[in-house]
C-alpha cells in the first residue's frame, strides 16, 4: 500500500492505524479473508467508543429519562438531553430543541409529510423531488398527494448525475410549496448545490426539505449556513447506533406543526376532554425514545469530530479518485454517476454480467458491496440500468480495499467469461 | 435430459469432486448456460418470481410423453441464479405433482453445498422459486 500523503493530496492528519483499530469488526475475516467493508453508504460499522457508551449506559447507568426524580433517571436524561445539544452544534442549529430525535431519518421526513403536510399543504399545491431521490423521500411525498391532491414535479438530472439547474429552476411556480431533495445521492455519490436549490426555492416562496444522511457522516452541514427549512440524518449512518436519527426543523415551522403520533413524553396535561401538547422537542417525541441509541450516537459524533471533518473529506475524497481511476481501468465497467462533485459513493455494472453476481463473487473475496437499486428505482431508470453494484466508502477505508475492490471485480470478470 | 447432457446425479458428482468454491461457481454458471431459451412471451410478470434481486422468470411446459408429469424452466438475467434454476429444473423436472410435493429439494441443495442460498432473506431468491415450483405443483 502506498502511504496516503502521496495520494491525490490527502492529508496526513487522520491516523488511519489508529482509526481502523477503533473498529473491532474490521479484524473479522469473511469467507477466510479479512473484511474489506465497501457498504457503509447502508450502514457504518460502530467504533469500539459507541459500543463502550452503550454496553456501559445499559450496565451502570440506565433508566427511562425525563420522569424520575431519582439520581440513576436523572443522569440518564441529562446524558440524552446532552446528545441534543451536540446535535444542535454539529449541524450548527439555533436551539437544541430544533433537533427532534426520532427513529431515523425515514420517520423524519414522514413527519413533515404527515404533520407539516397536511396541516398546511392544499389541493394543487406543488412538491419538486429530483430522479435520484431515495424512496424514503419519494413515497412519503406520495401518500400525501394521493390524500391531499398534490401535484409531485420531478427534476432531472443530467447523463453524469448532477443536478439540471435549469430545468430544476423551471419547475418552481408559485404553487410550489416544497422542494425535497437529497443532500448526497446514496445511489451514484452525486453532491447536490443544496445551497443555491434553498435560495431558489425560497425567492420562489417554497420550504425546503434536505435528506442529509449521506452528507452529515462525510462533510460538515450547517443548517443555518444552508438555511435549510428541515433537515434529516440517520444515526447508524454515522457510525452511531440503529435506530436513532434525527429531523431538524426551524423552530417557527416546528411550532406551528400539529404533533404527529400521540402517546407519552409528548404531553402537557391529559384530561379524557382535552390534552394540551408539550413543548418542542417533546412534542414530536411520543413515547420512551431510544435511550440508548441517542447516547450512543452522542459517542459517535464526539468522534467523528475528534478526527475532524477536514481529515475526514480528504481521505475519502482522495479513496474516490483512487477507486474511480482505477475502476476506469477495467473496460467491460461503467460507473453510473460521474458528477463532478461527488461522495465516496461508486455506482457501476458491468457488460453482461449482473450486479447481483458480481456481489456474490465479491463476498466470496471477503468484499462486502451493495447491489441492487439502492432504493432508488427511479433513479436506476434514469441510467438505463435495474441494478448497480455500490462500493462506498468511510473513515475506516484504506486504499488497500480498493485495490482489493479491483481485483475482485477481475476475478469474477475471469469466472463470468 | 431436461438440461443438454446432464442429470442431477452428472451435478452430484461434479459438485462432490470440487472442493474450491470458484470451480462451484464457473460450474453452476455453465449449468445455466445450458438452460433452453425462454420464449419472449414467457418472460412476462405473471412467470416472474418475487422476492428475487435480479430477475427470475419460470414456467411450466408440457411433458413429452406423460400429461401428469411437469417440466420447469426458467431464466434469469443473472447467471448464478441461473445456475440455481438450472439445478431446481434438475430436481423437479419429469416428476409428477404429488412427486415433486414429496421432494426434499433442501435436503438435496445442502448436499450439493449450496444450501447457503437457501435462507428466505438471500436476495437470491431461491427460497422464493422453491415455494413457486410447490404453488406450480399443487395448483
Amino acid at each position: 500500500m502506498i502511504a496516503m500523503s502521496d495520494r491525490a493530496g490527502a492529508p496526513d492528519s487522520l491516523d488511519l492505524n489508529r482509526v481502523r483499530a477503533d473498529f473491532p469488526i474490521l479484524r473479522q475475516t469473511v469467507h477466510g479473508k479479512p473484511l474489506c467493508f465497501l457498504d457503509s453508504a447502508a450502514s457504518a460499522q460502530k467504533p469500539q467508543v459507541v459500543i463502550d457508551t452503550v454496553s456501559k449506559l445499559y450496565e451502570t447507568g440506565y433508566a427511562n429519562i425525563h420522569r424520575g426524580i431519582y439520581k440513576l433517571s436523572q443522569d440518564a436524561t441529562e446524558a440524552y438531553e446532552g446528545v441534543r445539544e451536540q446535535v444542535r452544534d454539529l449541524i450548527n442549529a439555533e436551539h437544541a430543541k430544533e433537533c427532534i430525535f426520532l427513529r431515523g431519518a425515514t420517520e423524519g421526513i414522514n413527519l413533515v409529510a404527515q404533520s407539516w403536510g397536511r396541516a398546511f399543504l392544499r389541493e394543487g399545491d406543488e412538491i419538486i423531488l429530483t430522479e435520484i431521490e431515495h424512496h424514503s423521500n419519494i413515497v412519503p411525498w406520495q401518500m400525501l398527494r394521493d390524500e391531499k391532491g398534490l401535484q409531485i414535479k420531478v427534476a432531472p438530472v443530467g447523463d453524469d448525475g448532477a443536478l439540471d439547474m435549469d430545468a430544476f429552476a423551471a419547475l418552481l411556480s408559485p404553487r410550489t410549496r416544497l422542494v425535497a431533495m437529497v443532500h448526497v445521492s446514496n445511489a451514484i455519490g452525486t453532491i447536490m448545490p443544496v445551497e443555491k436549490i434553498i435560495e431558489l426555492a425560497h425567492a420562489a416562496g417554497a420550504k425546503v426539505l434536505i435528506d442529509g444522511c449521506q452528507a452529515v457522516p462525510h462533510m460538515p452541514v450547517d443548517v443555518r449556513a444552508l438555511d435549510a427549512d428541515f433537515y434529516v440524518f440517520s444515526g447508524h449512518k454515522i457510525y452511531g447506533p440503529t435506530g436513532i436519527g434525527v429531523l431538524y426543523g426551524k423552530a417557527e415551522l416546528l411550532d406551528a406543526m400539529p404533533p404527529w403520533q400521540g402517546g407519552g413524553d409528548m404531553i402537557s396535561t391529559v384530561t379524557f376532554e382535552k390534552t394540551t401538547y408539550n413543548e418542542l422537542p417533546q412534542k414530536f417525541e411520543a413515547g420512551t425514545p431510544n435511550i440508548a441509541g441517542g447516547i450512543g450516537l452522542g459517542a459517535a459524533i464526539d468522534y467523528v469530530r475528534s478526527i475532524g471533518f477536514e481529515a475526514i473529506a480528504g481521505h475519502e475524497t482522495a479513496l474516490l479518485d483512487y477507486a474511480t481511476e482505477k475502476l476506469r481501468g477495467i473496460s467491460q465497467l461503467r460507473i453510473i454517476g460521474t458528477a463532478p462533485e461527488k461522495g465516496a459513493i461508486l455506482s457501476f455494472v458491468v457488460d453482461d454480467i449482473h450486479p447481483h453476481d458480481i456481489g456474490t463473487i465479491l463476498d466470496r473475496e471477503g468484499v462486502a458491496v451493495r447491489t441492487g437499486h439502492h432504493c432508488a428505482q427511479p433513479a436506476m431508470e434514469r441510467f438505463g440500468v435495474t441494478a448497480t453494484v455500490r462500493a462506498s466508502f468511510a473513515i475506516y477505508n484504506d486504499f488497500n480495499d480498493v485495490d482489493r475492490l479491483v481485483a475482485a471485480i477481475r476475478k469474477a470478470l475471469e469466472i463470468f467469461e | 435430459m431436461y438440461l443438454e447432457n446432464t442429470s442431477l446425479e452428472d451435478v452430484e458428482e461434479t459438485f462432490a469432486l470440487m472442493d474450491d468454491w470458484e470451480d462451484r461457481y464457473r460450474y453452476l454458471i455453465e449449468l445455466g448456460r445450458k438452460l433452453p431459451p425462454l420464449s419472449e412471451d414467457e418472460h412476462v410478470e405473471q412467470n416472474k418470481v418475487r422476492g428475487c434481486a435480479s430477475q427470475v422468470w419460470i414456467v411450466t411446459r408440457p411433458h413429452p410423453e406423460d400429461s401428469t408429469r411437469m417440466v420447469f424452466i426458467g431464466d434469469s438475467d443473472a447467471h448464478i441464479v441461473k445456475g440455481l434454476i438450472a439445478v431446481l429444473l434438475l430436481i423437479f423436472s419429469g416428476k409428477t405433482r404429488p412427486e415433486i410435493t414429496a421432494t426434499d429439494a433442501r435436503k438435496i441443495l445442502e448436499q450439493l453445498g449450496l444450501a447457503e442460498h437457501l435462507s428466505p432473506m438471500r436476495t437470491n431468491g431461491l427460497f422464493s422459486m422453491l415455494q413457486r415450483i410447490g404453488d406450480m405443483a399443487a395448483a
